[in-house]
């Protein structure tokens, strides 16, 4: 029981077959037995998560609870949670301890959701494997010798493992969706600014978009619906009316509840460079959405070849601005031994963060230095532009956009992790829909040869979350490929 | 585009990072791959294109001028390295 989803666990919830209590209590021993294999989490209280269950089931009693009331949560560790060391996988945040939550933290403690724990991830959500935090790399609970993917891998290896039913991440440029990909679970980028980032630790403002992990589309319908919300503590969250999510999950459609739905297939997302059994798994989904009705349609995004090397000027550029606020005066790492104030700073960096970390500072740091940022920072936002405009156009004649999520399945821990420029080609498919602001889910529809999962990519137009959950929705009740789970066993006796 | 040690101390610099003499090398053969990657963006014609800097194109909004927060200047600086008073220490840096 405490491996289903939460729609199941929601229900058990109400009928008080089930109380908070028992089921965190139960999560939490689940994390004791699976996590020293995965390292998917970084921090877990068992005392508050208890107390904050017992709150649950007497909300419950009252009358008062929500469909997320008493659900267990566990929040990427790049989100501000008061009182919990929040690190971003980094050294240099090794013992800060927030002294606010972010907006999405908030919101969910508001619905009832119940905080075991906070999840490992590339160290500042910097990487697409979740190897670089300094707590140790994430691994695939289909096979520990692969990455879960990042940089949100902790979130999507907790839920794929089902020792959460629900995990929070943020999504850069694929942070979200790349890791639900490998790891076999549902990740939803929603909007840029529908979901506030206040207490987002801010890696690439214009890009960072915290989401949902679970295991259906429903219950990212469901998550969504409590984290989005306007924000006045973020300048760039978007005012408007509440919506309920998962309002057209439930109509009763029929045998073909896709009908009329236009599907749009890039022809850049089904080229070279795609891995043969990720294309075969993308098509059989296609063939499976036009048995629901939709029609496809060919369409083409012109310039999306250059949303990678975009995304490696803008991301790095608004980085490096950024995390020059780690310096060792306000918080966190301070260097031990220094000659002055410049040789603290530049120590205390050093020792602080990652290589990788490192590089993209060193990169961001150039493309807008003197004399180069026209030539890099400026000429990006261009083409950011070129690369959006080509959405536009696509959306004229179909709906939503479908393809694979990665290129790959999850590879092996250390394959990619010496050559950055291997490992940024990962995002290939997802960089674009942060560049454009667009909403996104990844969702499970096949295995590769060597048994590991394979994810769809739904990209929709401004505010088509509603539409994209619905038809992810409908695929899923068509097909089981998210109700595949690793097994225990291979995770207890791997150890 | 290839860039030279000078340029890795010059922008090492700026980042305020230290990277010892050891590291050097690396570095630059990274940084050479990635800014390869990113020259690829550098050779379409991007005449007239307004460019974009954010997702959204809606207004910087504005609030009354008033204080809203209150004063938690001790919280936040319970995780400072060096704090005395209320205040950030750092090394000195007037004689």
């Amino acid at each position: 029981m405490i491996t289903a989803p939460i729609a199941e666990l929601a229900r058990a919830l109400a009928s008080k077959e089930l109380s908070s209590v028992d089921l965190t209590a139960a999560v939490l021993d689940r994390i004791e037995a699976l996590n020293p294999r995965l390292n998917a989490f970084i921090a877990r209280d068992r005392k508050r998560a208890l107390v904050q269950a017992q709150a649950a089931d007497a909300r419950r009693a009252a009358g008062d609870a929500t469909a997320l009331t008493g659900i267990p949560v566990a929040h990427k560790d790049v989100l501000m949670t008061a009182g919990w060391k929040t690190t971003c996988g980094s050294r240099m945040l090794e013992n800060f301890v927030a002294p606010y939550s972010a907006f999405v933290v908030e919101k969910l403690a508001d619905a009832g959701m119940v905080l075991v724990g906070k999840t490992n991830m590339d160290e500042f959500a910097m990487g697409s494997s979740s190897e670089t935090s300094y707590f140790g790399p994430v691994r695939n609970p289909w096979n520990v010798e692969y990455v879960p993917g990042g940089s949100s891998g902790g979130s999507a290896a907790a839920v794929a493992a089902r020792l959460v039913p629900a995990a929070t991440g943020t999504d850069t440029g694929g942070s979200i969706r790349q890791p639900a990909a490998l790891s076999g679970v549902c990740g939803l980028k929603p909007t840029y600014g529908v979901c506030s980032r206040y207490g987002l630790i801010a890696f690439a403002s214009s890009l960072d978009t915290p989401g949902p992990f679970a295991q259906t589309a429903e219950d990212c319908a469901l998550l969504l619906s409590a984290m989005a919300g306007h924000d006045a503590r973020d300048s760039t969250s978007l005012d408007r009316p509440r919506e309920d999510y998962a309002r057209l999950l439930s109509a009763s459609r029929g045998a073909k509840p896709l009908a009329g739905l236009r599907i749009g297939m890039p022809k850049e997302y089904f080229g070279a460079g795609i891995d043969a059994d990720v294309g075969a798994a993308v098509e059989a989904a296609i063939a499976e959405f036009r048995r629901l009705g939709a029609s496809t349609v060919d369409v083409s995004l012109p310039n999306i070849d250059l949303a990678v090397p975009v995304y490696y000027v803008i991301a790095p550029a608004e980085a490096s601005s950024n995390l020059a606020r780690f310096d060792g005066v306000r918080y966190g790492h301070r260097a031990a031994k220094y000659d002055d104030l410049a040789d603290m700073y530049k120590k205390t960096r050093a020792e602080g963060f990652g290589a990788e970390v490192k590089r993209r500072i060193l990169v961001g740091t150039y493309v807008l230095s003197h004399g180069y940022y026209d030539a890099y920072y400026l000429k990006a936002q261009q083409v950011r532009r070129l690369i959006a405009d080509g959405f536009q156009r696509a959306y004229r004649d179909c709906d939503l956009l479908v393809g694979p999520t990665a290129p790959t399945a999850a590879f092996k821990l250390g394959e990619k992790s010496d050559d950055p420029v291997q490992m940024y080609l990962n995002d290939i498919f997802t960089v674009a829909g942060n560049l454009t602001g667009s909403p996104a889910i990844s969702i499970p529809c096949g295995f590769d040869r060597n048994g590991l999962p394979i994810g769809l990519q739904l990209q929709g137009n401004y505010f088509s979350e509603s539409l994209i959950l619905d038809v992810a929705h409908r695929f899923q009740q068509a097909t089981d490929w998210h109700r595949r789970e690793p097994a225990d066993i291979a995770l207890e006796t791997a150890r | 585009m290839a860039l030279s040690s000078a340029d890795i101390e010059r922008i090492a610099h700026l980042a305020r990072i230290e990277i010892s003499a050891a590291e050097v090398a690396d570095v630059r053969q990274k940084l050479d791959s990635i800014f390869e990657m990113i020259g690829r963006m550098r050779a379409i014609d991007t005449t007239g294109i307004v460019p974009m800097a954010h997702a959204q194109e809606i207004a910087l909004p504005l609030r009354e001028d008033v204080v809203t927060d209150s004063d938690r200047h001790e919280l936040y600086q319970n995780g400072a390295p060096a704090v005395l008073d209320g205040l950030y220490l750092v090394p000195k840096v007037i004689e």
